[in-house]
């Protein structure tokens, strides 16, 4: 059964985006992506420290891959879009996650300031996956401004608590036309898959996976389990029965 | 956009086939269902869903209380004019009818809704035969000042208009606005429209989505059962309610299920529709849109209109007339259709009442 | 010429014409290396004929682990 998934024009046959922060080193995170099977990936963007030896993530990422820099660090607007315009520059392609975050307790996205970073850079041609707090409203809006893909929270950032969002995602799911890609929170296979079963385009792993005792082996889980629970929902799950219960006839009068 | 693009793609469906190849098992499992595509409520209008109309209704009273409580909100028409330019085979006010036409003066609206306003009635809906020239904007304008001192909602259900020409009148104290496509096939729309600018199907079908665009608080709309197959007929209107709803969040849709009825043309029900196929129809579409309202006309018998109370429906005039100045002077002039509930606004609410229901004369007030 | 590079200020030899000459200056040209020059963004294409000037205010950035 052909299944494939496609976000400004690329066709991608895994539903598993995953991030490359917190990986004990590059080997690591490359050995990851492989078992992974993940044809997108996250990185961030940061000053060089002229002190030492430049990172150079993007040689230990595979040609394939297609790379989705975040505006990490941003704290508005204005500042996710300089951030995105930075990461174009590059020529590594225009595939954006926005992430603006201006709650420095909690790390909760700022929906409204990424509704307009989203309107800018969807019109100068970027392929947007804004990241967001599960709103109906505001991804109804991130739709309109032109996203490619919208991205709400299963859980705050790095919390590992699992999709506890759920009906507003799955009202999302049902209601959004662009892909919806779960993000954050995802801690365990299981929900990995269980956010899949809902109707869910993807999603997006990286602390559950850079911080497991073997990495490389837990993103071989959530390939699993991404591609396990999309089958199940393709598959039509079962409804499940409620309680029957005995009321006096409504349709008698039709004889 | 338009739903004239969704309405091509539907329309190259085998409707035939594909109702007859339900089976009673595929039945089952949409009934189990929490949320229907498109399909499921396909489902739910086969012939092979007659088996499962008990079923159907327990589940749509359960949801529809769910989701409204056990209320039912109660409105009148207020018919101002019923000059016409349209022929449509039908209608007691085509153009070909001859009967002495009228248009109420203002005076004589503010009679009309004070006789409304004393029934306890504070939503209404203002009908008109379709000619822009006896009910203008202008027209209506002027109305609204004398009707806003006796009515919370005033919704509309005239001819056609432009996007601008809704949001003037929203700008003046119109929420709501009903317009029944009558009739999705387009060829049988063609037959039976025969004149006047009513025959443009496109206009006609977005015009919902006008009304929405321009900020009407709820939209109705429905197809006029009896014109064509009764099954395919519901499936597109719920399609088209769910088209409006998911394009227009801040917009209340709801759907209505008018059932042809004898008129003064020659014109007679192509097809057949019985209680039992009208209560099939409203309940897959409760089930299919769990948050749409769901009117039911004065032109249904009051035992059937009772019966359908506990099914899913959240709206029904009560006391209606369909004659212009007709609660001023009963038996004025030419009704638009007959009614067969005349009972008065103080019985339907006992009855109500009685079936442990809240009668709702006024839901919300527009502050201006 | 003194230049200003990520905040510091930073002496380089005459002879660096563009920026493509100071990031193989830096030792970064291999690298992927996105430069804004005075508050605007170079593409990568054009590296090669910006022409660098003294007390140019440059930053470098590149791409890290994120999620």
């Amino acid at each position: 059964m052909k299944d494939s998934l496609v976000i400004g024009g690329v066709e991608l046959s895994s539903r598993l985006f995953i991030g490359t922060g917190k990986y004990a080193d590059h080997h690591q995170m490359k050995e990851a992506i492989t078992t992974s099977e993940s044809q997108v990936v996250t990185v961030a963007l940061r000053r060089v420290d002229m002190d030492s030896e430049a990172d150079n993530i993007v040689n230990d990422i595979p040609d394939h891959v297609t790379l989705m820099p975040n505006t990490s660090g941003a704290r508005t607007a204005d500042e996710a879009i300089r951030i995105a315009r930075l990461a174009k520059a590059s020529g590594m392609g225009n595939w954006i996650k926005i992430e603006v975050i201006s709650d420095s307790k909690y790390l909760l996205p700022d929906n409204q300031e990424t509704v307009k970073a989203t309107e800018v850079l969807a019109k100068e041609g970027f392929i947007v996956l804004p990241y967001m707090s599960p709103d109906l409203m505001a991804a109804k809006q991130m739709e309109q401004a032109g996203a490619s893909a919208i991205m709400p929270l299963g859980a705050p950032i790095g919390s590992n608590k699992g999709i506890r969002m759920k009906e507003m995602i799955q009202i999302m799911i049902d209601e959004i036309k662009v892909p919806i890609v779960v993000d954050a929170g995802i801690g365990k296979p299981s929900e990995a898959a269980e956010a899949m079963e809902m109707g869910a385009d993807a999603v997006l792993v990286n602390t559950a996976i850079a911080t497991a005792d073997d990495p490389i082996n837990m993103a071989h889980a959530f390939n699993l389990a991404v591609r396990s629970g999309r089958l199940g929902y393709l598959s039509g799950l079962g409804p499940i029965s409620k309680k029957a219960h005995a009321s006096s006839p409504l349709t008698g009068f039709l004889g | 956009m338009s739903f004239y693009t969704k309405l091509k793609e539907i329309n190259t469906l085998s409707f035939d086939e594909l109702f007859e190849n339900v089976t009673n098992r595929d039945v089952e499992k949409v009934l189990k269902k929490d949320r229907l595509s498109e399909q499921d409520f396909m489902t739910l209008l086969s012939p092979a869903a007659e088996n499962y109309l008990e079923e159907m209704a327990q589940k749509s009273h359960e949801i529809t209380t769910q989701h409204f409580g056990k209320t039912m909100q109660l409105f009148l028409p207020l018919y101002l004019s019923d000059y016409c330019v349209n022929t449509c085979k039908y209608c007691s006010f085509s153009v070909d009818n001859d009967f002495p036409r009228r248009r109420l003066s203002m005076e004589e609206i503010e009679q009309e809704a004070k006789i409304i306003a004393d029934m306890g009635i504070k939503h209404i809906i203002l009908l008109s035969g379709e000619s822009r020239m006896h009910s203008s904007n202008a027209y209506l304008k002027e109305s609204l000042k004398v009707l806003k001192k006796y009515f919370s909602s005033i919704g509309l259900e005239i001819q056609p208009l432009d996007t601008e020409e809704y949001q003037e009148l929203v700008d003046h104290g119109i929420d709501g606005l009903t317009v029944y496509q009558e009739v999705y096939n387009e060829e049988i729309y063609a037959g039976i429209h025969t004149k006047g600018p009513k025959r443009d199907f496109k206009y006609r079908l977005d015009t919902p989505e006008r009304g929405a665009f321009a900020g009407m608080r709820s939209v109705n709309i429905a197809a006029l059962l009896g014109l064509d197959d009764w099954r395919k007929e519901s499936f597109i209107t719920g399609l088209h309610a769910a088209y409006l709803q998911d394009n227009y969040l801040e917009t209340e849709v709801g759907v209505s299920f008018p059932r042809i009825r004898p008129n003064a043309g020659d014109f007679q029900p192509k097809v057949d529709v019985t209680d039992k196929n009208l209560v099939q129809a409203l309940l897959a579409s409760r089930l299919f849109l769990p948050r749409s309202g769901i009117t039911i006309s004065t032109r249904e018998t009051p035992e059937f209109r009772d019966q359908l109370i506990p099914l899913g429906v959240t709206k029904m005039s009560a006391a209606s007339s369909t004659v212009v100045g007709g609660y001023t002077e009963p038996d004025a002039t030419q009704s638009q259709f007959e009614i067969s509930d005349e009972r008065s606004v103080k019985e339907v609410k006992e009855l109500l009442l009685a079936k442990g229901y809240q009668p709702v004369m006024k839901d919300w007030h527009i502050l201006s | 010429m003194f230049i200003q590079v990520n905040g510091k200020k930073d002496e380089v030899p005459e002879s660096l014409h563009t920026i493509a000459d100071l990031l193989s200056h830096y030792g970064l040209d291999k690298k992927v290396v996105i430069v804004e020059q005075n508050g605007v963004i170079i593409d990568k294409t054009t590296h090669s004929e910006t022409l660098l000037t003294a007390d140019d205010q440059l930053e470098f950035v590149h791409f890290v682990g994120g999620g």
